[in-house]
């Protein structure tokens, strides 16, 4: 037996694009008005998260700027973002001098990606603090990254000097087993989690490697604020 | 509202909470179940997101019912829950990044939770909007309390403190493993087999009573 190819209560199509249409209308309002509301209110969120993160990094910090740094080399962040370009957050103190310079940087730790932000010292050339922005670390084990005292204290003058021709690190920093700290580019690992400590190191690394090169020659046009 | 339709509008509240409470009895959504409730604030805030798209999504499916045609009915509902998972997103990135980040994917994955579309099916599309949407508040609640339950029991266990208060001083050595993926596990066995002991308690009662009436 075969049906036919419409049975007589069948409903029409015109019906049935009617309603989707009429639905898809209204849900759509309704995101669209969602998303006008709360826009405004989502990135002063996101900068305050942000500037909260970078403030902390540098605790002198009073002010910052947004920077981006290119194979050009460096410019105020804002109008067109270029591709492949490495921000940075160029901060400054009360006194309109240059505190220093906050950089984002990431890599692959135990479960996800460790991002992270660390601040720069240009006159000591070294990394004075690190702050964490998104982790999803074991809780208890490499999470400890942001609670360990000792961990932290790699970072109040991790040594990151450009060699002679300023074209790289002069050392790679690298994280080194618990205790087996000796030098001032080596980041001294938490035992237990040695994985998310290698991340740290390791996101630090790429990031100054990469950056610092463009940065440090043209570290003038960072110290003057711009008003 | 007479006194009857009353007590039928309590019993579609009461419904969720406790008779067909949806994570204890049902056992549904347990993907965020298990996976967001590593602190109590967590539980809460997915809990509440949860329930702003249940509410809203099963009133819109009730209000349309009888214009959406049953062949259409699956595309339609999923879109009106989309678009309230959406807007809850939203929402919830102007109010908190904190939650926001905590809850990561978890806020999008409530298009796909499985107590949402039951509802809309077996209950709003054929229920008047004030009737499915008090069933669905009841739901939401339901689900909180479930949600909740697991929340606090791992954040106590496995960080010593509650909604971020610390309970136990500097001494406490958490029991980690609460908050970690296995926990959630442990800890929803434990309170399916309270629910379901209470269950055979009452139904041992009720078989006792009944054999007194027989002789």
């Amino acid at each position: 037996m075969t049906l036919p190819a419409t049975s007589p209560q069948a409903t029409p199509a015109s019906s049935l694009v009617k309603t989707l249409g009429i639905v898809s209308t209204v849900c759509g309002l309704i995101i669209v008005g969602a998303y006008q509301g709360t826009y405004d209110a989502a990135a002063a969120n996101r900068r305050l998260a942000l500037e909260r993160t970078v403030f902390k990094v540098i605790p002198a910090a009073k002010t910052m700027a947004e920077w981006q740094a290119t194979a050009l080399g460096i410019r105020p962040a804002g109008g067109e973002a270029v591709a492949g370009a490495t921000r940075f957050y160029a901060t400054y103190d009360a006194d309109g001098a240059l505190a220093g310079i906050a950089v984002e940087a990431g890599a692959k730790g135990y479960a996800d990606t460790v991002r992270l932000l660390y601040g720069y010292a240009p006159d000591c050339r070294c990394i004075t603090g690190i702050g964490v922005v998104a982790m999803k670390e074991t809780p208890g084990i490499g999470d400890k990254i942001v609670t360990d005292k000792a961990f932290l204290a790699n970072f109040q003058a991790l040594d990151v000097k450009l060699n002679a021709e300023l074209s790289a690190l002069a050392n790679e920093v690298k994280a080194v087993k618990h205790g087996s700290k000796t030098k001032g580019w080596e980041i001294d690992a938490i035992a237990g989690a040695t994985v998310t400590s290698r991340a740290v190191g390791k996101a630090i690394n790429d990031s100054a490697q990469s950056l610092l090169p463009k940065l440090v020659p043209e570290m003038e046009k960072l110290r003057k604020k711009k008003s | 509202m007479s006194d009857l339709s009353r007590a039928q509008t309590f019993d579609e509240f009461m419904e969720g909470i406790w008779r067909q409470n949806p994570v204890f009895v049902m056992v549904l959504g347990m993907c965020p179940t298990l996976a967001v409730t590593v602190s109590a604030m967590n539980a809460l805030s997915m809990g509440l997101a949860t329930a702003f798209v249940l509410v809203c999504s099963c009133g819109l499916v009730s209000l349309m019912r009888n214009i959406v045609p049953k062949e259409v009915r699956i595309a339609t509902y999923i879109v009106i829950i989309a678009t309230f998972v959406t807007v809850v997103d939203y929402v919830i990135q102007a109010v908190s990044l904190a939650v926001y980040d905590a809850l990561g994917a978890f806020i999008q994955l409530i298009v796909v939770n499985c107590i949402i579309l039951g509802r809309a099916e077996a209950h709003a599309s054929k229920n008047p909007p004030i009737t499915a949407m008090v069933n669905a508040l009841g739901m939401s609640l339901g689900f909180v309390i479930g949600l909740l339950a697991l929340g606090t029991v791992r954040e106590v266990l496995g960080a010593g403190t509650l909604f971020g208060v610390s309970l136990f001083g500097a001494n406490f050595q958490p029991w980690v493993v609460m908050v970690l993926p296995p926990g959630g596990f442990i800890v929803l066995g434990g309170w399916l087999l309270l629910f379901s002991a209470l269950k055979r308690r009452k139904e041992a009662r009720l078989a006792a009573q009944e054999g007194g009436h027989g002789a």
